[in-house]
């Protein structure tokens, strides 16, 4: 993996659209059963715009981030090679169904564990008006030749 | 509808009052669930998320590098096992920060698929910041398969 990504900001991506019947085919597939995810007039009673997504949602706006980070030209990862070592998601507000977000990805460190290589990408999900709404961090490991 | 529910070990969490933080202690087991993952689970989450990665649906692909099987999705494991931790905070809203390591891989059998139990403790509390740091132990076939599972939960003091 090529060293000089670290620091590396890409542009942000087009705007994504959280649509209600994505949240919940979203929260069917994790097994969430909490009203709130499902139900809008639950969601208005606790105070929400609309239905809320569940805490690890954000992971299908980060993923267009990172897919600019595989993609890129110079980054010299293998996607074959590439498996999940960690995720972390710190909201400012949930996401609910209706928000505009769109994300821009920082490359935060890129190290090297002997035939190893790790990246830790840090994805910041912003709404229409530019608010904060989460961070998603993740580290990716890429394999060496003898894994 | 979904194909496999989970099946609740615990105490029903949603009609129960909702946690105050100032009534628990580090250590509580505040939630118990095992999941029942099928084949069609991992499918589900695939077209749900947007992950495509054929080591999730293709056996032959998940063999030819090197794996024991069709493994699921780490983030479908992730997603899962904060949902009992949603269910006793009363609203997905509350949990303010989760995170996880990726520690060992979950196979799906075709035929008898994978059950993943989830345990939800307190691990500590942070009285000004209203928030319950609780620690998740997520096991398959008698291992855990996350380390470091955390989920911060914003709750009334």
């Amino acid at each position: 993996m090529n060293p000089e990504l670290q620091g590396r900001i890409f542009p942000p991506i087009a705007p994504y659209l959280v649509g209600r019947e994505k949240v919940r085919e979203f929260a069917r597939a994790v097994f969430a059963t909490n009203p709130i995810n499902l139900d809008p007039e639950a969601a208005r009673a606790a105070g929400h715009a609309d239905i809320v997504a569940p805490p690890t949602f954000a992971v299908v706006v980060q993923e267009r981030t990172l897919a600019q980070l595989l993609a890129e030209p110079d980054a010299g990862i293998d996607f074959s090679r590439v498996v999940h070592g960690d995720q972390r998601f710190s909201y400012s507000r949930p996401i609910v169904a209706g928000d505009e977000l769109t994300a821009t990805l920082r490359v935060a460190s890129v190290k090297t564990l002997g035939p190893h290589a790790m990246v830790t990408a840090e994805s910041t999900i912003t709404d229409a008006a530019g608010e904060h709404v989460v961070t998603a961090i993740s580290t990716l490991v890429v394999r060496g030749d003898d894994a | 509808m979904p194909g496999t529910p989970a099946t609740d070990a615990a105490t029903s969490s949603t009609s129960a009052a909702l946690p105050v933080l100032s009534e628990l202690a580090v250590g509580d087991v505040v939630a118990e669930r095992s999941y029942a993952l099928s084949r069609d689970s991992l499918v589900r989450y695939a077209g749900a998320s947007g992950d495509f990665n054929p080591i999730h649906y293709r056996d032959d692909v998940a063999a030819s590098v090197g794996l024991p099987g069709v493994l699921a999705h780490g983030m479908l494991t992730m997603g899962l096992a904060v949902q009992p931790v949603v269910d006793w905070a009363g609203d997905p809203a509350r949990v303010v920060d989760y995170q996880v390591k990726f520690t060992r891989p979950v196979p799906v059998d075709p035929a008898t698929g994978a059950e993943v139990t989830v345990l939800a403790k307190v691990g500590a509390l942070e009285p000004d910041a209203g928030i319950a740091r609780i620690d998740l132990t997520v096991s398959f076939d008698g291992a855990t398969v996350l380390g470091k599972a955390q989920a911060r939960v914003l709750l009334s003091a």
